[in-house]
C-alpha cells in the first residue's frame, strides 16, 4: 500500500465531462423510434375517479396510447411495495396509476404516450376525466382526529404504525427526581428535496428476447430492478437491466421506486417502442418523495449538577398518502435510535405514530430521521442551558460521553463504537472566536442589534448497515455492498461497484483507494457504477454508506488481488510468497529489489497463464461482498452565527463553523464539498424552505416561485475543520460525511436564531425563520412585555 | 403545427432550421441540435440550469422561444472552450471542486462568464449576487465562489488553461 492518493485533495476525474457539457443524464438520451409519456395528475388531494374518456386524446395525430389504473390492473401490474416492515404496519396498496381513488395532489390518474413530448402533454389536456373531490387531510395531527377523512380503508384512524423505543418507566423515574425539566412542542416542517435534475426514465423492450432496459435517475439501480421485476411488473429479474447514468443529485429522493418507471416499462412492452418520461419541475414538487414533517413534544430533565437525567419524546410522523421504499424506517429506526446524541442520557423514551395523509409520500431526505432527531436533542440541550442560565457549549461539554466510555451502549439500542467529542467542540469554539463573539453579542444588543450563536454537537449513525441487525428491525433488503476488481492483461484495472455516484465523486475517491493499494497510477483505474448489466449485485448509495461500506468492499477485493498477484510474482521469482514484498509498484524478494516483477508483468502472466502455479486459476479478478459489523458514528460541533433585524424580522447568516469527524478523509476536497452542500440544505430548512399544504391538501408551495431553495446570496463561505477518530471496525477507518452537514446545521441555525431572540423573551419559535414569522414573534413578545409593564 | 424557418449561429456554426413557433430555445438546442449540455431544471425560469449566451449576454434559454433568437449568435457550454483550451471558468470549477453532480454547472459557468465579462475582478458579494439566479443544490455555493475567483485571478495573470483534449482523456 502507498499513500500517494489517499487523503489528498485530488481533482475529480469526472469533472471534464461535466464542465464541457458532455455528461450523460437520462433526459439527454434518445433512442430510435422513441415515444414520450406524459402524466395526468390529480388536481385534488382526495378524489374518486368516476370516469376517464380518452376519445378526444386518442384522436389526436401522434397519440399512441392512453393508460389508466384499470389498464395496469388488467395487465396484472402489482402494487409498489415498501422495503421496510414494522410490527403491525398497515401497507395499503400503492398502484402506479390510481385505479379508483387519487390520494394526493399529483397522484397519477392516467398516462398518455405519444410521438413527442409536446403531443403527449397536449393530449393530457384532452382527457375527459370526471373526478369527485372528497374531504382531505394534510397535517399529521389532524389526520389523527376522530372525525378526520380516512386516507385508506386499510388503515383505520389513518394510523400506519405505532412504534416505541427506550424504557418509559426509567424515564418516568428519572423525571420524578429531576432538578429542572423543560418541555417544547417542536414542528420539524416538511421539505422538498429538489435535486436540480428532475427525475426521468426511459424504457426499451426487446421483443425477440423478452428483455427490458430501463435508464432511470436512480441512486440504487439494483433496488429498482428488484422491486420492479419481482414485485410490480413480474418480469424475471434477469430480463430487466437498470442503468442509472449521470444523475444530477439525489439527496434521498432518487432511492425510491416511483410510478413513472412502471408506466414507461409497461408502455414500452405494450407499444414495442422505447418510451421516455421526464418530470417537469412542477411534477417533481408533487411526486418526488418529500422529507421530515414531524410534530413532536419533547421533555428533558436534569439533576442539580446539570447532568441530564432523561429525554422523553412523542412524535407524530406524517408519511403522506403512500408508504414509499424506506418510509417506515425513517421516523423510527433512523430517528428514535439517534435521540441519545453525543450525551450520557441515562434514560430515553420515544413514541412515534406514523400517519397517512393526503400528501406526497415522505421518505429519506438527506439525513433521513437523523436531522429530525438531532433537531430534538440539540434544540432541547440549548433550551435547557438557557433555562439553567448556563453557557450552551459548557452544558454540552458537561454531558458528553467521555472518550474512555466507548464502546458506549445507549438507552436507545445503538452501540457507539468510538468518539471523542470535546476536541471538536473546542476547535469549533476557537474557530468562531467564541469568547470575543459573546462580547460582541453583548455590545450589539446594547445597540439594538440582535446577534445569535447556535450550537449543534451532533452525532449520526450511518454506513448502512449490518444486514443481520437491520433484518431484525424490519428491513426487507440486505445492506452489504459488493465490489469486483478486474485486472486486465495490460495491468489496467476496472472496478465495478454497487455504490452509485450522483455527485459524490466516486470515480475519483474510489480510484484513490485502489491505486494506492495496487501501487499503480490512478489513471490506470476506472470506477464503473450504475448498471445492473455490468456490476455485481449491490444496494446503492444512501445513508452515507458508499465510502464505509462500498469502499470497504473494494479494499477487501483489492486485498484478494494483491494476494494472488504476490503468489504469481513469487512463482516467477522462484521464491516463497511470504518472502515477496510489494513496494514502489514492484514485487521482489525482500532485500533484492533489483530482481523484480511489475504489476503489469504479473497481470500479463495471470492472463497468459503460461507460467503460474499448477494449482492456481488463471486470471486476476476478485469479488468481495462486505457486510459492515456496525454502523459508523461521525460526529462534530457546528456553530451558526446569525443576526436578526428586529424591524423587518429578516435573519442573516453571518458566519458558519463546522468541525466534523468522519475519520480519515479519502479526499478532503470531496469530503468538504459534501459538508458545504449539507450545511446549505440544513440552513435552508431553518431559514428558507417550507412545504405548505392548505387544509384541502393543495400544495401551496409547488414551484421555485414559492419554495425557497437557498441561493448563492443567502449563504456565506463556511469555515470547515476536522478531527480524526477512525472507525475501529472497517478496513479504511472511514465514516460517512454525505449527510452530516445537514444533520447538524438545521439545529445549529435554529439555536442561533432563538439565541438572537432571547432578549425579547422568546424561548422557542418554529422554523423556518422567515421574516414574517420572526417579525410577528417579536411584535407579540413586545406587546406582551408592554402589557406586563402596563399591568 | 406550422413551422417557421430560423437562422442561428450556434457555437460559431451557422444553422438553419424549421421550428414550431412555441418551441423554447432550450429545447431547440437540446432536441434539435443535440446540445444536451444545456439543462432544464425548472419550468418557472428560476434555476438557471438552461443559461446560454445570446449575442454575448447570459440568457435563461427556457425564457425565450427559438424563433425569438432568429438571427442571433448563441454560445452554449459546448462552445465555451476556445481554440482547444478550457475556458478559465471551466478550469476554475474543476480546480476548486465547484461542482458535484454537474447538473447546474453548465448554466452556472455561463452565468459566471457573463459576470466576468462585465466585472473581471468580482468580490465574493458580487459573485453571490450575480449567481443568485442559478440554483445549485450540491455545493452550497462555497466552492463556486472560489471557482469564479480562481478564474478571475487566472485571467488577471493571463494564465492559459488546460487543453480540452487532455480534459477529455
Ligand atoms: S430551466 Fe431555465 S431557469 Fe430553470
Ligand atoms: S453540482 Fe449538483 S446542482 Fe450544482
Amino acid at each position: 500500500m502507498s499513500d500517494k492518493y489517499f487523503g489528498k485533495p485530488v481533482k475529480r476525474v469526472e469533472d471534464p465531462r461535466f464542465i464541457t457539457g458532455t455528461g450523460h443524464y437520462t433526459e439527454d438520451m434518445t433512442l430510435p423510434g422513441m415515444a414520450h409519456a406524459a402524466m395526468l395528475r390529480s388536481p385534488y388531494a382526495s378524489a374518486r375517479i368516476v370516469s376517464i374518456d380518452a376519445t378526444r386524446a386518442l384522436a389526436q395525430p401522434g397519440v399512441l396510447a392512453v393508460l389508466t389504473g384499470k389498464d395496469l390492473l388488467d395487465a396484472k401490474i402489482g402494487s409498489i411495495p415498501t422495503g421496510w416492515l414494522l410490527p403491525d404496519l398497515k401497507t395499503p396498496p400503492h398502484y402506479a396509476i390510481a385505479p379508483e381513488v387519487a390520494r394526493h395532489v399529483g397522484d397519477v390518474i392516467a398516462a398518455v404516450i405519444a410521438e413527442d413530448r409536446a403531443t403527449a402533454e397536449d393530449a393530457v389536456a384532452l382527457l375527459d376525466v370526471e373526478l369527485e373531490p372528497m374531504d382531505a387531510v394534510a397535517l399529521g395531527s389532524d389526520a389523527l382526529a376522530p372525525a378526520a377523512p380516512q386516507v385508506h380503508p386499510e388503515a383505520p384512524g389513518n394510523v400506519a404504525f405505532e412504534w416505541e423505543i427506550g424504557d418509559a418507566a426509567a424515564v418516568e423515574e428519572n423525571f420524578a427526581r429531576a432538578y429542572r425539566t423543560v418541555k417544547l412542542t417542536l414542528r420539524n416542517h416538511r421539505l422538498v428535496p429538489n435535486a436540480i435534475e428532475p427525475r426521468a426514465s426511459m424504457a426499451q423492450y426487446q421483443k425477440a428476447s423478452d428483455e427490458f432496459t430501463l435508464w432511470t435517475t436512480s441512486q440504487n439501480p439494483h433496488i429498482h430492478r428488484l422491486l420492479l421485476a419481482a414485485f410490480v411488473l413480474g418480469i424475471p429479474e434477469h430480463k430487466l437491466r437498470v442503468i442509472s447514468p449521470d444523475v444530477g443529485g439525489g439527496f434521498g429522493s432518487k432511492i425510491f421506486q416511483y410510478p413513472e418507471e412502471v408506466i414507461v416499462l409497461h408502455a414500452a412492452r405494450k407499444l414495442n417502442r422505447p418510451v421516455k418520461w421526464s418530470a417537469r419541475r412542477s411534477e417533481s414538487f408533487v411526486s418526488d418523495a418529500q422529507g421530515r414533517d414531524h410534530e413532536t413534544v419533547a421533555e428533558l430533565a436534569v439533576d442539580e449538577h446539570h447532568k441530564v437525567l432523561g429525554l422523553r419524546v412523542k412524535t407524530v410522523a406524517n408519511l403522506g398518502a403512500y408508504l414509499t421504499t424506506f418510509a417506515p424506517a425513517v421516523p423510527t429506526y433512523l430517528y428514535g435510535t439517534l435521540l441519545n446524541g453525543t450525551y450520557r442520557f441515562p434514560a430515553v423514551h420515544a413514541h412515534v405514530t406514523g400517519v397517512f395523509t393526503n400528501t406526497v409520500g415522505v421518505d429519506a431526505y438527506r439525513g433521513a430521521g437523523r436531522p429530525e432527531a438531532t433537531y430534538v436533542v440539540e434544540r432541547m440541550m440549548s433550551r435547557m442551558a438557557h433555562e439553567l442560565g448556563i453557557d450552551p457549549a459548557e452544558f454540552r461539554r458537561l454531558n458528553f460521553i467521555q472518550p474512555d466510555e466507548f464502546p458506549y451502549q445507549t438507552p436507545v439500542a445503538l452501540v457507539y463504537d468510538s468518539g471523542n467529542y470535546e476536541p471538536a467542540l473546542d476547535q469549533a469554539l476557537e474557530r468562531v472566536g467564541y469568547a470575543e463573539l459573546r462580547r460582541e453579542q453583548e455590545e450589539a444588543r446594547a445597540r439594538g442589534r440582535y446577534i445569535g450563536i447556535g450550537f449543534s454537537s451532533y452525532l449520526e449513525a450511518c454506513g448502512l448497515a449490518p444486514s443481520k441487525l437491520v433484518g431484525q428491525l424490519g428491513a426487507q433488503a440486505g445492506q452489504w455492498e459488493s465490489a469486483v476488481v478486474r485486472v486486465m492483461p495490460t495491468g489496467k484495472v476496472e472496478v465495478l461497484t454497487g455504490s452509485h455516484s450522483h455527485g459524490q465523486g466516486h470515480e475519483t475517491a474510489f480510484a484513490q483507494i485502489i491505486a494506492d493499494d495496487l501501487q499503480i497510477p490512478m489513471e490506470d483505474v476506472s470506477i464503473i457504477h450504475g448498471d445492473t448489466g455490468r456490476m455485481p449485485y449491490g444496494w446503492g448509495t444512501y445513508g452515507s454508506r458508499s465510502a464505509a461500506v462500498g469502499g470497504s468492499a473494494m479494499k477487501m477485493a483489492t486485498a484478494k488481488i494483491l494476494d494472488k498477484a504476490r503468489r504469481i510474482a513469487a512463482h516467477l521469482l522462484e521464491a516463497a510468497p511470504e518472502d515477496v514484498v510489494h513496494e514502489d509498484g514492484k514485487f521482489f524478494v525482500r532485500g533484492v529489489p533489483a530482481n523484480s516483477k511489475s504489476f503489469f508483468d504479473v497481470a500479463l502472466m495471470a492472463h497468459l497463464a503460461h507460467n503460474i502455479p499448477d494449482d492456481m486459476e488463471p486470471g486476476l479478478e476478485a469479488q468481495h461482498f462486505y457486510d459492515p459489523k456496525n454502523f459508523v458514528y461521525p460526529f462534530g460541533t457546528h456553530v451558526a452565527v446569525v443576526e436578526v433585524d428586529a424591524d423587518t424580522g429578516r435573519v442573516k447568516l453571518l458566519k458558519y463553523v463546522a468541525v466534523d469527524d468522519c475519520g480519515p478523509m479519502i479526499n478532503p476536497l470531496i469530503a468538504e464539498g459534501q459538508v458545504h452542500g449539507g450545511i446549505a440544505q440544513g440552513v435552508g430548512q431553518a431559514l428558507l424552505e417550507n412545504t405548505v399544504y392548505d387544509e384541502q391538501g393543495q400544495l401551496v408551495t409547488g414551484s421555485f416561485m414559492e419554495y425557497a431553495v437557498p441561493r448563492a446570496d443567502d449563504l456565506v463561505q463556511f469555515d470547515i475543520g476536522h478531527t480524526v477518530t477512525p472507525s475501529p471496525h472497517n478496513p479504511l477507518g472511514v465514516k460517512g460525511i454525505g449527510e452530516a452537514g445537514t444533520i447538524a446545521s438545521t439545529a445549529a441555525t435554529a439555536n442561533a436564531v432563538i439565541d438572537a431572540l432571547a432578549p425579547f423573551g422568546i424561548a422557542h419559535l418554529d422554523m423556518p425563520y422567515t421574516p414574517e414569522r420572526v417579525w410577528r414573534a417579536i411584535q407579540a413578545a413586545r406587546a406582551q412585555t408592554q402589557q406586563a409593564a402596563d399591568d | 403545427m406550422n413551422r417557421v424557418p430560423i437562422n442561428l449561429n450556434v457555437n460559431g456554426k451557422a444553422t438553419r432550421s424549421d421550428v414550431e413557433p412555441r418551441q423554447l430555445l432550450v429545447h431547440f438546442l437540446r432536441d434539435t441540435l443535440g446540445l444536451t449540455g444545456t439543462h432544464v431544471g425548472c419550468d418557472t425560469s428560476q434555476c438557471g440550469a438552461c443559461t446560454v449566451h445570446v449575442d454575448g449576454e447570459a440568457v435563461k434559454s427556457c425564457t425565450l422561444f427559438a424563433v425569438q433568437a432568429d438571427g442571433a449568435s448563441v454560445t452554449t457550454i459546448e462552445g465555451l472552450a476556445h481554440e482547444g483550451r478550457l475556458h478559465a471558468l471551466q478550469e476554475g470549477f474543476w480546480e476548486m471542486h465547484g461542482l458535484q453532480c454537474g447538473f447546474c454547472t453548465p448554466g452556472m459557468i455561463m452565468s459566471a462568464a457573463d459576470l466576468l465579462a462585465h466585472e473581471p475582478d468580482p468580490s465574493e458579494e458580487q459573485i453571490r449576487h450575480a449567481l443568485e439566479g442559478n440554483f445549485c443544490r450540491c455545493t452550497g455555493y462555497h466552492n463556486i465562489v472560489r471557482a469564479v475567483r480562481h478564474a478571475a485571478e487566472a485571467n488577471a495573470r493571463g494564465a492559459s488553461s488546460e487543453p480540452v483534449v487532455a480534459a477529455d482523456d
